[in-house]
């Protein structure tokens, strides 16, 4: 049985691209484009993306069938300006709970002093109690360990 | 919550200890007492407290005095799964944003 909880969070990260904001807009909009970037598929495999970039649209992205655990992307595009701003929402499951749902919104702006292009991403996620399943807790002790031997190697290298 | 580097790095620091980290894992399967915690080790009860102390710095670790007995437990904000999966989020779209970056950089002009 699981603890309820409710985790809010906010970030926020930007980018600047050396192309102007109609090719960037047109990598987000395009679902060719998107396929190669958004999932983490290599060009010879690029991800099961399932998208209808349209307000109201939907989007779903599943893990391979077999991938322990599962997991589900589902995103519904609520403003798309082109150019200019998308915002979507979506959430994710893993292993059939709910994990987390989020409001993101991407801003293209015209990069200061070129042609390039300023992009803004920001997210508000609610995370919920489906995550503290003892064993993704586990999981996520041993990610940490993992990432204590790595930060262990960094202060190596710099001493 | 694991959002900022320092506080990282003080959760690194505090687990590069392995009286440490075998402390975090026995708090991982629940509460338990100063005096239980420094059972299976070969060391004094102030020198376990001094581990507990820097483990209670970096948020790993929250600890209780009730009457006599100090009950120490894994703060499961610090080492929570939500707090390690909003930063997986942020890292799952910084390599989004890489990629995103290696895609239109391949576009001719």
């Amino acid at each position: 049985m699981h603890e309820r909880s409710v985790v809010h969070s906010t970030f926020t990260i930007e980018r600047t691209f050396n192309r102007p904001p109609a090719r960037v807009f047109a990598a987000w909009a395009d679902p060719g484009l998107k396929s190669r970037w958004f999932g983490g598929g290599t060009d010879d495999a690029p991800i099961g993306l399932d998208m209808d970039f349209r307000v109201g649209g939907l989007e779903t992205d599943r893990s391979e069938p077999g991938a322990v655990p599962s997991s589900g992307y589902e995103a519904r595009y609520h403003d798309i300006v082109p150019d200019e701003r998308i915002v979507f929402t979506y959430d994710l499951s893993l292993g059939g709970s709910l994990v987390s749902v989020s409001l993101a919104t991407v801003e293209f702006h015209p990069a200061e002093g070129g042609t390039g292009t300023q992009l803004i991403y920001t997210e508000h996620g609610a995370f919920l109690d489906g995550l503290d399943d003892p064993e993704l807790r586990k999981n996520g002790t041993g990610g940490m360990l993992d990432e204590l031997g790595h930060w262990l190697e960094r202060q190596a290298a710099t001493a | 919550m694991l959002n900022s580097q320092p506080q990282l790095d003080l959760v690194f620091q505090a687990l590069s200890d392995p009286t440490r980290r075998a402390i975090v894992e026995r708090l991982g399967r629940g509460p338990v007492s100063v005096s239980q915690l420094a059972q299976p080790f070969a060391m004094s009860l102030p020198a376990v407290l001094q581990h507990v102390a820097v483990l209670e710095a970096s948020g790993l670790v929250r600890s209780e005095k009730v009457g006599r007995v100090r009950t120490c437990q894994i703060d499961s904000r610090a080492l929570s799964v939500a707090g390690r999966w909003i930063q997986e989020r942020r890292t799952t779209w910084e390599r989004r944003l890489d990629r995103l970056g290696a895609v239109l950089a391949e576009q001719p002009d």
